[in-house]
């Protein structure tokens, strides 16, 4: 897949789809916690618990779809960093963990709230950030998903919290 | 129109009114990250071109989550925070201290303030009558460097604790069946804020307890008003001088309002591998632990400790089931050792290990084998929490816990409190 085209906010992937309650510990396990200060390491083992096959699957720009809170548990922004390191584009799911969905948009990984019931592994998704729509290309449909907060599209825009920070020395929210 | 405190102490720290809903950026009172997440942020403080921390004497880092250190690559993250703090002048406490949260409460949480740390328990100090939040690494690296934070204000959920609590429950057995009522993310971006009758009668410990596992509803924080039990406790750590009474308004506008009838409660296990899969331990069938566990940020404070120790008094852990006991702080430890608490304990065979959050992150002293089962005072009990995903975790009161290391399988601990 082609992942994220030039000049564009479009995104372009296929889909690995979880259920509900994936916690930090099935994406980025404790048993692993020695391996947080090796990230790239660390995301051979991206999702492991939940999908042992699932880092050697993915391919640059694919998307994880989830269920109900994902990303529930520890403050770890390990887990979506190496969601990220591994290739991941966006994450989807129908609601998100607080801490966690708060470390994707710092990271500048895009997490969007969808209804991902008619969206299933191996489905190919292009997704357009600015106007908030994702094209099912299997299925055949149109999904939206609810638009960001203005102080998150602005973070995900400098790339993330640090380039925001560093952008413009402090915070201009 | 009234606030609720979360909407007092966010316009307070944002210099304007704020109701929820609002975005701001806040001065935050007290900074902090752990061994697990206190590296990556301090590799983003340097990313992001600083070279110093704000308020050093509000920054801190805690050596907790695997200490001493197992292996080498912890040992080299642990050199990371020792760095960076004696090159900046953040406060760092190292192995044998005890768990973030419990150090913070003791020494450095006040009323009123805003405390931001790169673990997920930080709610913690939300007991104290604080916004307490946790946060990622990086966020975290900004509030070292700049002693600021951006929030939403949360909306909040008014939880009252009415009527009284019955022999044999504690307030673990409180939070974990309003989770399971709530579910784990009944909460989610929401504030729990915690009253009614029990809940204005609590001691401090249990509200320590009840604020740690907001999180696993979700909630953004959980937090007690503060009053003459939160006065009390700060005159004992000799810290009254950092006591100021927060409440809400009469007014307060709560998005929803829960009644809790804490008569009704029996003593709760959380069953893996969520924490509001939840029942009493009446209702369920024998399940047979090779671990049990007391300790942690939720229940590892000298009161936890006393009431295992109590039960365990001239008893015996069962055959087969190893009993790991972790006191959550140096302070606690040597409570325990003091009043002969720990003497009951390792009489009854228990392990004790030192002041820090032992198993429960899955690292080190007390990973679980295949297809072995814990009843644990922690937290959380996701698959894989315990450092092997073909593990069994439960969760409950050191009550239940204590009782249950004796007989060998989970069991009401109103069989010998009753």
């Amino acid at each position: 897949m082609s992942g994220k085209k030039k000049n564009s906010k479009i995104l372009i992937g296929k889909s690995f789809k979880f259920g509900d309650d994936i916690s930090t510990d099935l994406i980025a396990p404790g048993r692993l916690f020695h391996l947080r200060s090796n990230l790239p390491r660390l995301a051979e083992h991206v999702l492991e618990d939940a999908d042992p096959d699932f880092a050697k699957k993915v391919k640059p720009g694919d998307f994880v779809v989830g269920g109900m809170n994902f990303g529930l548990g520890s403050s770890r922004e390990h887990a979506p960093a190496v969601m990220k390191i591994a290739g991941v584009g966006a994450v989807l799911a129908k609601s998100f963990a607080r801490i966690f969905f708060r470390n994707c948009i710092n990271i500048g990984l895009p997490a969007l709230v969808c209804n991902t019931d008619k969206i299933e592994s191996g489905d190919v998704l292009e997704i357009d950030l600015k106007k908030g729509i994702i094209s099912n290309k299997t299925g055949n449909l149109e999904l939206k998903f609810n638009p960001l907060p203005g102080i998150m599209i602005k973070i995900l825009d400098d790339g993330g919290l640090a380039g925001h920070i560093t952008k413009n020395k402090g915070f201009k929210l | 129109m009234g606030k609720t405190i979360s909407e007092k102490i966010i316009s307070e720290h944002a210099g304007r009114e704020l109701k929820a809903g609002d975005f701001a950026v806040v001065d935050v009172d007290v900074v902090m990250s752990q061994d697990g997440t206190g590296p990556l942020a301090v590799s983003q403080v340097k990313k992001m071109g600083f070279r110093e921390v704000k308020k050093p004497e509000k920054s801190f880092f805690f050596i907790d989550h695997s200490a001493p250190s197992p292996r080498k690559e912890l040992s080299n993250s642990h050199i990371v925070l020792r760095d960076f703090a004696s090159r900046t002048g953040a406060v760092i406490y190292d192995i044998g201290e005890g768990v973030c949260h419990q150090v913070l409460v003791e020494s450095y949480t006040c009323p009123g303030d805003i405390v931001i740390g790169a673990d997920s328990h930080t709610c913690t100090s939300g007991a104290l009558g604080a916004f307490a939040t946790g946060m990622g690494s990086t966020d975290i690296a900004v509030g070292y460097a700049l002693a600021k934070t951006w929030l939403m204000v949360p909306h909040t959920i008014k939880i009252n604790f009415n009527r009284k609590i019955n022999k044999g429950v504690f307030a673990k057995d409180l939070i974990i069946y309003l989770i399971e009522k709530i579910t784990s993310d009944g909460a989610t971006y929401r504030a729990l804020e915690f009253g009614g009758e029990v809940g204005a009668r609590m001691g401090i410990d249990d509200r320590f307890t009840i604020s740690n596992m907001a999180v696993e509803a979700g909630a953004k924080t959980g937090i007690f008003p503060s009053d003459e039990i939160t006065k009390k406790y700060l005159e004992d750590q000799g810290r009254i001088d950092c006591f100021r009474e927060i409440t809400a308004d009469r007014g307060a506008k709560y998005e929803k309002i829960i009644d809790i009838d804490c008569s009704v409660i029996e003593p709760m296990v959380s069953q893996p591998h969520t924490v509001d899969n939840a029942l009493p331990v009446s209702s369920l069938e024998k399940i047979m632990v090779d671990q049990v566990f007391i300790g942690t940020c939720t229940n590892g404070r000298f009161s936890d400790l006393k009431i295992a120790a109590d039960i365990l008094k001239d008893r015996k852990v069962a055959g087969g089931v190893r009993l790991i006991v972790v006191p959550s702080s140096r302070d606690t430890y040597l409570e325990a050792m003091e009043k002969g608490v720990l003497k009951t304990l390792v009489d009854s065979g228990a392990v004790i290990q030192p002041p820090g959050c032992g198993p429960c992150v899955g690292v080190h002293q007390g990973v679980l084998g295949d297809g072995e089962v814990c009843l644990s005072t922690q937290n959380r009990n996701f698959k894989g929490r315990m450092g092997n995903p073909d593990s069994f975790i439960y969760l409950s009161s050191p009550a239940t816990a204590a009782w249950s290391a004796v007989k060998g399988y989970i069991a009401d601990p109103r069989e010998v409190l009753g």
